[in-house]
């Protein structure tokens, strides 16, 4: 029924954005034409964003799109997840452990993941990063954090 | 001449030591992230601002420029030799620059991409210079509904020249609008879509989207297909024959014209360029029954155009202020940091800053062609890194440069947040060039949208009223109906399928 998938997906993520635009637009004025409020562009933009979500829906029925093709979710969300977690524990412990962190859960993302290439790498990075960025460029991230007394 | 003038002070500024150095830093990182695929200029422009703020304004300026433009240089190295496009610009070099490389010309290819990125830098740096002034000078005519009308064509050029869907191109420049109004509005002062984070109050950063959408989102689609890359990388003779000299001239010279035209549409940059120089290269060549198979004709033209669109997309960056993709972006994000408003002003208030790049772009051209050949042997090594070493080191650039633009780790999560969408939006065929375009130009275009509305007493006639602003319109609608037209919309399918 639906024949066209990324279609039908674009649709209904820009039907959504465009709504969340006007609902959440209501609570500033809108002003008028000569006086534009902080509403009314927002207002505008969705309006026109759930049009072109609208048409993208319709045409997702009509008309035959291309497959979406290979969606890495293993990928995708130990990208995510490194990231995250180094900014959850980057100023806590410190990046002697978010770093290593960082790179030891995303590299393993890889198919090709190695346990020694891939702590090599985490140690040198994380000393290259100690050098240039605390003390070459004077970054204020802390090398051992705020739970370990640093 | 006045030219000669400012081309002086431009040199003068160029050559001091401290300038030469970035120049040279900057051409040797872009032609390296131009060598290594999956990182692109747009990301580590972005990675690399902050690292910017320390340094004074034309030098930081150079030396983004550098990257630039060096990443084209670079991208022609992976095509040739790996058949892999390091570059989006360099996709269609791969077409007869692998076949060269099989029969054994791999550094005839490489040798003559150098040359015809060279002569179109030259060519382009002197065209920025000769029309510049002039273009400011009209430019100082436009009042806030020319710029609004001006900023329309640039969207619409974006979504036009955008790869994927027309309509998904549209939406995303209309979200990359809505999400660049999230913060304070300055005009009222109220706090829009912010949720009470603190964090967004001054809205999200440009950097961390870009970083996001540009850097862990291209991390995250190489993490789909991983596979092993067999690289050319015997390397014989660099020269070209005599025959092969007489071949590329009319190519170069093409493709040099056909890039800087195009380079200067907004939305484009360098990669159209390429991509139009091969079409027509393929047209009017005699031999064009060898495109495709080696010719060498293939790797002239879309190379020099590439170089040359590379430069000429500064042009309205620095005349207007106006940027024409998201590299030139982020470059004005570069300015707005270093206290310089980007805009028809710059060329009168800071002459020696507007000259000085524009005659940097020359002497990185030059670092080019000669760090690029003897030092071949380097770049094939940084290919034959594994992309499994080479991301997590990405993602730390992302994230530690992401962290210190504000010191906070909202920042961080944003970037996380953006990588996500954006990967989510690339797999529908959504471009984030677009978006983030239109994210850099959203808050502005409402602020001119709000001055034409005031000062026409809230008639929206007033930009069509205004011959200027009717023409950029005009502009406009004939883009977006070429773009609907089914004859070129299948010449623009076909262009991006190759």
């Amino acid at each position: 029924m639906i024949r066209g998938t990324k279609d039908f997906w674009t649709g209904l993520i820009y039907i959504f954005f465009g709504l969340s635009a006007l609902i959440i637009g209501r609570n500033y004025p809108m002003g008028t034409a000569i006086k534009m409020g902080p509403s009314y562009f927002p207002t505008v933009l969705g309006g026109l964003l759930i049009l072109i979500g609208i048409i993208s829906l319709v045409r997702s029925f009509l008309k035959t799109g291309t497959p979406i093709g290979r969606f890495t979710f293993k990928g995708l969300a130990l990208v995510v997840v490194s990231t995250v977690l180094f900014g959850l524990i980057v100023r806590g412990a410190g990046l002697v452990i978010a770093l290593p962190v960082l790179v030891l859960v995303s590299a393993s993302a890889s198919r090709e993941f190695r346990w020694v290439p891939s702590l090599l790498m985490a140690a040198g990075l994380t000393l290259f990063c100690i050098a240039v960025f605390l003390k070459g460029l004077g970054i204020p991230l802390p090398i051992l954090g705020s739970w370990f007394g640093g | 001449m006045e030219l000669i003038e400012h081309l002086g002070l431009g040199l003068a500024t160029a050559i001091t030591w401290a300038n030469l150095l970035y120049c040279l830093i900057g051409v040797f990182v872009g032609t390296l992230i131009g060598v290594l695929p999956g990182l692109g200029p747009t990301a580590t422009i972005a990675m690399l601002l902050p690292v910017t703020f320390a340094l004074p304004p034309i030098s930081a300026l150079i030396m983004l420029a550098g990257i630039y433009y060096g990443s084209q240089y670079g991208g022609s190295t992976t095509s040739i030799l790996v058949n892999i496009p390091g570059e989006a610009a360099s996709v269609v070099t791969c077409l007869d620059g692998y076949q060269m490389a099989r029969q054994g010309r791999a550094g005839v290819a490489l040798t003559t991409a150098a040359i015809g990125s060279f002569f179109a830098g030259t060519f382009a740096t002197f065209l920025i210079a000769f029309f510049a002034p002039g273009l400011s000078a009209m430019a100082l005519k436009f009042g806030p509904a020319e710029y609004f009308s001006l900023m329309v064509l640039g969207l619409v050029a974006a979504t036009v020249l955008a790869q994927g869907s027309l309509l998904h191109a549209i939406g995303m420049v209309v979200l990359g609008l809505l999400l660049g109004l999230v913060g304070t509005d300055v005009t009222s002062g109220a706090q829009r879509f912010t949720f009470d984070i603190p964090q967004l109050a001054d809205g999200i950063g440009f950097v961390v989207v870009a970083m996001g959408m540009f850097g862990l989102t291209e991390i995250t689609r190489n993490l789909e297909r991983e596979g092993s890359r067999s690289i050319i990388a015997k390397i014989t003779s660099l020269m070209p024959t005599k025959e092969d000299w007489k071949r590329m001239v009319a190519p170069i010279l093409r493709g040099t014209i056909i890039g800087s035209a195009v380079g200067i549409l907004p939305g484009s940059g360098s990669i159209l360029g390429s991509f139009a120089a091969y079409s027509v290269e393929k047209k009017v060549s005699k031999n064009s029954a060898q495109f495709g198979k080696g010719a060498i004709e293939g790797v002239a033209a879309p190379e020099a155009a590439n170089n040359a669109g590379a430069q000429t997309s500064f042009i309205p960056m620095l005349t207007l202020g106006i940027p024409s993709n998201p590299v030139m972006a982020l470059m004005v994000g570069a300015m707005i940091i270093q206290g310089i408003q980007p805009g028809p002003s710059v060329i009168t208030e800071q002459p020696a800053l507007f000259w000085g790049i524009i005659v940097s772009m020359w002497i990185g051209n030059l670092f080019l062609v000669i760090l690029n050949l003897p030092l071949i042997g380097i770049w094939v090594r940084m290919i034959m890194i594994p992309y499994r070493l080479l991301y997590p080191a990405i993602l730390v650039f992302c994230c530690i440069g992401v962290f210190s633009l504000k010191n906070t780790e909202a920042d961080v999560y944003f970037m996380a947040l953006f990588g996500a969408l954006g990967y989510l939006f690339s797999k529908l065929d959504c471009e984030p060039a677009p978006m983030l375009l239109a994210f850099i130009l959203g808050p502005l275009m409402e602020e001119y949208l709000r001055r034409a509305m005031l000062l026409s007493r809230g008639s929206p006639w007033v930009f069509v009223q205004r011959p200027i602003s009717a023409v950029l319109l005009g502009l406009a609608v004939l883009a977006m109906l070429a773009v609907l037209l089914p004859s070129f919309s299948k010449t623009r399918e076909e262009a991006f399928r190759e």
